[in-house]
């Protein structure tokens, strides 16, 4: 049972499987491995955001017949990235869509003569004109994608909106925007690739999704699925980052190599990565709120624009998970979401953690702050009127099943922060003070694995095998890049065949050896693939007692002993496990109605912060968050994922912002990129409810991105409460502060000047 | 390699090498290529990000910024020198007991940083580990485990230290 309570290894802080490589600095990262007769690679990237390649040069200076060069004549299958929709050219063939689009590639012996290679080619243009916001793609006079410019679109309706304004006691409006935002893992993108004949296509790198790479690469080189092997090496951070990208890099990559006849590796350095690769797609969304004069919603009206940049990628389903969390946890009789995700001649924006969540929370969660200045009721009032309850029904019409707990997550936060007495303190001290002080918070929830019918589509396999060795040896396709998917499964091992966290390895992420268990994105890892691993790990035990002679009780060393009897009488020890839906799990992704997620991880974040209005930076003293996530099945790992989340969110919020600069990114070095640093960052205090989930890997829901759906509109609540001005967009560096706050200063004090 | 280039001796870890090498090479790029010691990481290749931070006369530095020639006769330390007879420095085992390395690419160089900051501060102030770690970026913790870990990592480094001088005693 998942919910069972007593468990030797699951729940307790045991440490990182793979912690005392990374500590040591022995684990292997792609940039660490050396290939026999390894060469190098590099991309010739457009200079402009949009137009015809009239043609391609090559400057007489440097000696061609050392280099491979490969385009897109190269390419022996379709020239294309296998996502949701198939738009996205490997290499541009043609035309170009954005800058720093790939056009061309080279490679050669010595790394250091690839850049004045990659300066000498000659790319001549002829351009055509550009769109680069959501307002210019929607007038539709520059079409630069499909017919329309809308890489898609949904429609969430509950009840009748429009019924509604007539007798509301009162309609608040509001629009929000967020800004890009670049996932700043540490490690950059990297790939290594090794072609021949006999054996076909082998890429090793830092990946999320060795099934998503293996799926394209199979199409652009028109290979049998077994031609293709990926393998994933440590990783260095991802957050999203590294779950569409790498198919390119490693289509490119294994170009090179085969052109070539040599390994290549191709590992991009911070420039180049900033500026091609995927970010957060910036939002605008427009709230009309209904409530009654007890300030009860009535209606909530949404619309949601998205830029998804110059290619369809994963713009889609990041659109429907805004849309799934747009109305938050409130209950409300009457919901429509119009979604639009529109397309620009800005590189395609894609995953990254939250996907599309963070932009719909901040809308709503700002929205919610305005409408209770609006209507004249305390904040948190408002939102316990509201809340969705057990037994409710959201958006989507799912009824909550399962024990839901925002008011007493509230209770807990409004306790631990001691909220009223902070406010009040803050409210007497700042008339006085240059600094000004207010707090703030925000509800939300996210809904764990893939949205409606994803998961019985994904149809995951899962499971492990046994070493002649004498290792349990976990067969997963979900990678670890630092959030702690090889713990965790080891844990969900362990515990459920009954030996040690020690007799437990990891098969590598490598799909000429592990089943696919699906992509390591949406916090479905533990939830889902966990579950499954609890499942293979009792049916193992359950196979080695029916056909090995394994007693009811066993050691360690019976196990073993049993699972080399079954070798010798029936070969392997391997099990497998499908994915099973929970029951009564429904949706209909026609109508956006039914089960959007079978679960949900409910949250509530607060941040206390200071306004200096001399240097007009904003600073976050404090930050508490509070969260139901089901079973905690590492307490020491969970609470790191919450403040590394907490902490991209504060960067999102206060620090983080792209510059482009007629579509190419102006500011992409860590120079002028800024995050938060050792001394940005608060003390964070996090704080577990668990309720165990019935069909997640021993109750456990999803937690790796709930996190970073809340600190951005906590923090501006608190700016609001801090300075009474009302932010609408992140992110809110000083010269965006000292805008605002200039302009009041002007309007309010014109004698002065 | 070319014959014009100048030898560069200096000591890594207690040991002495000799590396021919284009004297603007970077000290990083010397680590891992020449030495192959591929635990100091690259994140940014401008001195920002502190992955590839390295001890050098005692000194905290960023080895993509450092040409190895200013490395001659440096004694250097990388994270490939902290443990020791097959035991991880107690810095490493409060980082492995803390959760204080995630994704693990930026660990070695906040290692060093870490153990610059304890040697220079034995029981560091919040603040001082705070200022201590700015240069070296983490975007998976959130750093508060990595606090934690230094914190138990300088206790340690101060009970084993109180203990040899009971023992001395």
């Amino acid at each position: 049972m998942s919910t069972k309570t007593t468990t030797r290894i699951v729940g307790t802080p045991v440490p990182r499987k793979e912690g005392v490589s990374k500590l040591l600095g022995a684990a292997v990262y792609v940039d660490d491995i050396v290939r026999e007769g390894m060469w190098f690679g590099a991309t010739v990237r457009s200079t402009i955001p949009r137009g015809l390649i009239r043609s391609i040069g090559f400057d007489r200076r440097i000696d061609w017949s050392e280099f491979t060069v490969v385009t897109a004549a190269d390419i022996p299958g379709e020239n294309h990235i296998q996502l949701i929709v198939a738009d996205q050219p490997c290499l541009a063939d043609g035309q170009v869509n954005h800058c720093d689009e790939a056009i061309l590639l080279l490679a050669h012996p010595d790394k250091h003569k690839l850049r004045e290679a990659v300066d000498a080619v000659r790319v001549e243009y002829d351009p055509l004109h550009p769109i680069f916001t959501i307002e210019e793609s929607e007038r539709q006079d520059q079409v630069v994608w499909g017919t329309d410019n809308l890489l898609k679109d949904f429609l969430l309706e509950k009840g009748n909106v429009d019924s509604v304004w007539q007798n509301a006691a009162h309609i608040v409006e509001g629009e929000y925007r967020t800004g890009a935002q670049e996932h700043l893992y540490i490690e950059n993108n990297g790939i290594i690739a090794e072609w021949n004949a006999q054996n076909g296509i082998t890429v090793w790198g830092s990946l999320q999704c060795p099934y998503y790479v293996h799926k394209t690469l199979i199409k652009i080189f028109d290979l049998p699925d077994q031609k293709v092997r990926v393998v994933q090496t440590e990783t260095g951070g991802a957050f999203g980052g590294k779950e569409d990208y790498p198919s390119t890099l490693a289509s490119h990559a294994a170009l090179l190599a085969m052109k070539s006849g040599h390994p290549v590796k191709m590992v991009y350095d911070r420039m180049e990565d900033l500026a091609a690769t995927t970010k957060r797609h910036p939002s605008r969304t427009r709230h009309r709120t209904a409530l009654d004069k007890d300030g009860k919603l009535l209606a909530m009206d949404i619309d949601l624009a998205m830029d998804g940049g110059a290619y369809a990628t994963l713009s889609s389903t990041v659109l429907s998970r805004a849309t799934l969390h747009a109305p938050g946890p409130y209950s409300c009789p009457n919901v429509r979401v119009r979604a639009k995700s529109w397309a620009t001649n800005s590189v395609p924006y894609g995953a990254f953690r939250g996907f599309g969540a963070p932009q719909a929370i901040f809308a709503l969660e700002r929205h919610m702050d305005e409408i209770a200045a609006a209507i004249g009721i305390d904040p948190v009032e408002l939102r316990r009127k509201n809340f969705l309850h057990t037994g409710d029904t959201t958006a989507t019409e799912q009824v909550m099943r399962e024990p839901l707990i925002m008011d007493k997550l509230l209770d807990r936060i409004l306790k631990e922060s001691d909220y009223y007495a902070r406010r009040e303190r803050f409210a007497r001290e700042n008339p006085t003070s240059s600094i000004k002080r207010g707090i703030g918070f925000a509800c939300f929830y996210h809904g764990s694995g893939f949205t409606g019918s994803g998961e019985r589509i994904l149809n995951s396999l899962a499971g492990m095998d046994v070493t002649p060795e004498g290792k349990v040896r976990v067969l997963v396709s979900n990678t670890e890049f630092g959030q702690g998917t090889n713990t965790v499964l080891t844990q969900i091992a362990a515990e459920a065949i009954g030996i040690g966290y020690d007799d437990i390895t990891m098969a590598a992420a490598d799909t000429g050896m592990v089943p696919n268990s699906g992509p390591t994105v949406a916090s479905r890892t533990v939830m889902v693939v966990g579950r499954l691993i609890e499942r293979a790990g009792i049916q193992l035990v359950e196979m080695l007692r029916a056909h090995a002679g394994l007693a009811t009780n066993f050691t360690r060393d019976e196990f073993f002993a049993a699972c080399e009897r079954y070798r010798s009488t029936h070969g392997e020890v391997v099990s497998l496990v499908r994915y099973e839906a929970p029951p009564g799990i429904f949706w209909n992704d026609q109508k956006y109605r039914g089960e959007a997620y079978p679960s949900y991880a409910w949250s509530i974040h607060m941040a206390q912060v200071a306004v200096d209005t001399v240097s007009f930076s904003a600073e976050v003293e404090e930050f508490w968050a509070v969260q139901e996530v089901g079973r905690v099945l590492n307490p020491v790992l969970a609470t790191g994922q919450i403040e590394g989340g907490v902490a991209q969110g504060i960067g999102y919020a206060l620090y983080e912002k792209i510059l482009l600069q007629n579509g190419h990114m102006a500011n992409n070095q860590m120079t002028n990129y800024i995050i938060p640093t050792a001394e940005d960052v608060p003390p964070i205090h996090v704080f577990f409810e668990e309720i165990p989930f019935q069909y997640g890997g021993y109750g456990a829901k999803g937690i790796g991105e709930l996190p970073h759906d809340g600190p951005a509109p906590a923090i501006v609540n608190a700016i609001k409460d801090a300075t009474g001005v009302s932010f609408h967009s992140i992110p809110l560096l000083p010269e965006d502060l000292f805008a605002e706050f200039a302009a009041r200063q002007l309007a309010e004090e014109p004698a002065t000047l | 390699m070319s014959p014009s280039w100048p030898t560069i001796r200096f000591t890594v870890n207690g040991k002495e090498c000799a590396v021919q090498a284009p004297p603007m090479k970077r000290l990083l790029d010397v680590l891992r290529e020449d030495l192959h010691l591929s635990g100091t990481k690259e994140g940014c290749g401008e001195g920002e990000c502190g992955s590839c931070s390295v001890r050098m006369n005692g000194e905290l530095v960023n080895s993509c910024l450092v040409p190895i020639l200013q490395a001659e006769g440096a004694d250097i330390q990388t994270v490939e020198g902290l443990a020791s007879d097959g035991k991880l420095h107690p810095l490493q085992q409060a980082f492995l007991d803390h959760g204080g390395a995630q994704c693990g690419i930026c660990t070695p160089g906040m290692l060093m940083a870490a153990a610059q900051l304890i040697e220079r501060s034995p029981s560091p102030s919040m603040a001082e580990i705070r200022e201590g770690l700015a240069g070296n970026l983490c975007r998976c913790t959130g750093f508060m485990r990595i606090f934690e870990s230094v914190i138990a990592g300088a206790t340690q480094i101060a009970e084993s230290a109180a203990k040899k001088v009971n023992h001395a005693g």
